[in-house]
């Protein structure tokens, strides 16, 4: 979890008030920061479900939102820490490349849709097509996701405590995918995989960055792509 | 000597024709649907069913080599603090890295950059060679995200937002194993040497209300600063454009069914979508519908050649045009100097189409290295810029005869058609009459 305490938070913390700012000046105001900037960490208050809260932000700052927000939060993240004290609306982290994001609550559609690279934590649970189109990003969820989640993810790894709804994985890549309940169905192509010792140690080492304790990598279940559709053959046709 | 009967001639079928007859032995003996790049080659209603009237006693023209015909047009000035103003209305439209080669993509942004236009990016992320080489760049949005990334989105001087395109409304992109080589699967994150079918739909949004709200992150991310184009494939234009306009695009492309695809399937290109011209008038008239005519920008692509169709697209209400085949002829695609291996691959030259075997003997639609090398970007770029160049002194030309300071001043009341479908779509009355066939009840 992205680390700033509360005393750190109330000396130093530059808050916004969407109450009284707008979302144009928070962003703009978040595009501002440089590299080496000492304005390292923010705090956004009364955020009401705005939708793009702190989208396309490069610096490595720690945001903390106090609520719950709605399209788009931390889209495009390239290196902040957000938190969101709070629910988050449909594509939360979509598109992240660099940084991490934690929901404290449940997250909507399309969590960490095509998102190349650092970590997205839901604490709750995260809804339907969780991980869509991910490539190279780590998704780690606390609860359950809905169906259609990893649809063709391409790389990265999806971590899910709980339990996956129909389709998990359809048209799956490379992406690996670690599940400790129940999974509804599998999707074209997907299926359950070996878990080898490097796989265990891959999935301690996310929960161990999502902050999840109690937990055993022994306890999930690994499923990936069975590559028999990632070249055309007619003879696959029913698959789809 | 017996008699014989006259025979009669040996007569082939109209509905099953020789294309067709080869078409069915190809899937019988393969089993699977035909894959090709372009668009329609089927005929259809188009800008040469259109004429100019020219000026006469009641209009008079400009001088064609002394009066002023101004060509220049800004995109995105509805909401991008720094909108696009292009020299000529005439821009390059998007193609992917991967789906062409480095080289080609280079030479594309040259003579785009040479002409004071813009070019676009594709399915497959934005490059070095194009964002290098072209001073206007267009970045693609689009539903694989493939190479989507902060900062090329940041030094974009445009987004476009894919929803569709005219070869394939509704359809994905394609790009086959062949063509994946180690840069483009590391652009793509995916294996080398596998099939990308990207997919149909954006994955994190869904419908008009949303793409409003993917719009407004977008402008959020790049703090209001570029123009925001959304791309539809020729379908419902009027309603597309409507919806688009709703959403809050600066800028509407239309792509209708003779614009080109890297590959799709032959069925999709020949049987899904709308000609060009079919639908100019129902996009124009969304936007006048909602007063946004010229507020927010109208491109239209498909099938564009020369500077007359650039001048009736214009006439018809449209900002900008874009092309796409006839660039990539310009950089020399289909070039008959080729023409011994075009037979080879088993075509000609003017008809090869498997752009997505990644084997183009011109070394544009491929990422094999050695063919590649066939295209010069400096030489190409050049060529596509005098090719831009004799396209504008066209349209400039017919817009000086119908008495026109602007190819923007150019208007329906200066066409009329030649035949009842085309006065149709494109809503001018019949050459010689004054009926416009589906105004006034008739």
């Amino acid at each position: 979890m992205p680390a700033t305490s509360k005393a750190t938070r109330e000396s130093h913390a530059r808050v916004f008030d969407l109450d009284v700012q707008s979302l144009r000046e928070l962003n703009q105001a978040l595009h501002n920061l440089t590299a080496g900037s000492n304005e390292t960490a923010w705090e956004v208050l009364n955020p009401k479900g705005n939708h793009s809260v702190a989208v396309g932000v490069d610096q490595p700052v720690s945001i903390d939102v106090r609520g719950s927000v709605g399209y788009y939060c931390g889209g495009m993240n390239s290196g902040s820490a957000i938190t969101v004290h709070g629910s988050a609306g449909p594509g939360v982290g979509e598109n992240m490349m660099a940084g991490s994001i934690t929901v404290k609550g449940d997250a909507s559609q399309y969590a960490g849709a095509t998102g190349k690279g650092g970590l997205l934590v839901i604490e709750g649970n995260a809804s339907s097509r969780c991980g869509i189109s991910m490539k190279g990003i780590d998704i780690v969820v606390h609860g359950n996701i809905g169906h259609m989640s990893a649809f063709m993810a391409q790389s990265g790894n999806l971590v899910v405590l709980g339990d996956a709804g129909d389709a998990l994985g359809d048209s799956i890549y490379e992406a690996r995918l670690f599940v400790r309940g129940k999974v509804d169905s599998l999707g074209a192509d997907c299926i359950a995989k070996e878990m080898r010792p490097e796989h265990l140690d891959l999935l301690q080492g996310l929960l161990d960055r999502a902050g999840v304790t109690g937990v055993k990598p022994s306890e999930f279940k690994r499923y990936g792509s069975a590559r028999t559709l990632y070249n055309f053959n007619i003879d696959n046709a029913d698959a789809y | 000597m017996t008699y014989r009967n006259p025979p009669t001639t040996p007569r082939k079928s109209a509905t099953f024709d020789d294309y067709t007859l080869s078409e069915i032995r190809r899937a019988a003996a393969t089993g699977i649907y035909d894959i090709r790049g372009a668009g329609a080659k089927r005929k259809l209603p188009h800008f040469d069913d259109l004429l100019f009237l020219g000026a006469s006693i009641s209009r008079y023209p400009l001088e064609g080599y002394r009066e002023r015909c101004d060509t220049s047009v800004v995109l995105g000035s509805r909401h991008a603090k720094k909108p696009i103003e292009l020299k000529i209305p005439i821009t390059i439209a998007g193609m992917s890295f991967g789906s062409l080669s480095g080289p080609a993509k280079e030479a594309l942004g040259r003579g785009a950059t040479l002409s004071g236009t813009s070019t676009t990016t594709g399915d497959g992320g934005m490059t070095e060679e194009e964002r290098g080489h072209s001073k206007q760049l267009v970045y693609q949005y689009l539903p694989s995200r493939y190479g989507m990334n902060l900062r090329d989105l940041r030094r974009a001087d445009a987004i476009e937002v894919v929803v569709g395109q005219g070869a394939k409304p509704g359809g994905g992109g394609m790009l086959l194993g062949q063509k994946i080589s180690d840069r483009v699967a590391e652009m793509r994150t995916l294996p080398k040497g596998i099939d990308q079918r990207s997919a149909s739909r954006h994955p994190d949004w869904t419908g008009p209300d949303d793409l409003e709200i993917k719009i407004l992150e977008l402008r959020e991310i790049t703090d209001w600063e570029k123009p925001i184009y959304v791309k539809v494939g020729g379908a419902r234009p009027y309603y597309d454009t409507a919806l688009a306009v709703k959403a809050g695009a600066d800028v509407v492309v239309v792509d209708g069914m003779q614009g080109g695809t890297a590959a799709t399937q032959e069925v999709f290109i020949e049987n899904v979508g709308q000609p060009t011209l079919a639908c100019i008038r129902p996009a124009v008239q969304a936007l006048q519908d909602l007063g946004m005519h010229r507020k927010v920008q109208l491109i239209v692509s498909g099938g564009i050649r020369n500077g007359a169709d650039v001048a009736k697209a214009m006439a018809l209400g449209v900002d900008a045009v874009s092309i796409g085949t006839a660039a990539l002829v310009a950089l020399g695609d289909n070039d008959p100097r080729w023409e011994a291996e075009y037979n080879e691959l088993g075509t000609t030259s003017g008809a090869y189409d498997d752009w997505h075997e990644g084997k183009d003997p011109a070394g544009i639609t491929t990422q094999d290295p050695e063919l590649m090398k066939r295209v010069d970007p400096v030489a190409a770029g050049r060529r596509l810029a005098n090719y831009l160049k004799v396209m504008t002194l066209e349209a400039q030309t017919i817009a000086r005869a119908c008495g026109k300071n602007s190819l923007h001043n150019l208007e329906p009341e200066d066409l009329v058609a030649l035949t009842i479908e085309a006065a149709a779509m494109a809503g001018v009355p019949l050459a010689g009459t004054n009926w416009i066939p589906g105004k006034n009840g008739f």
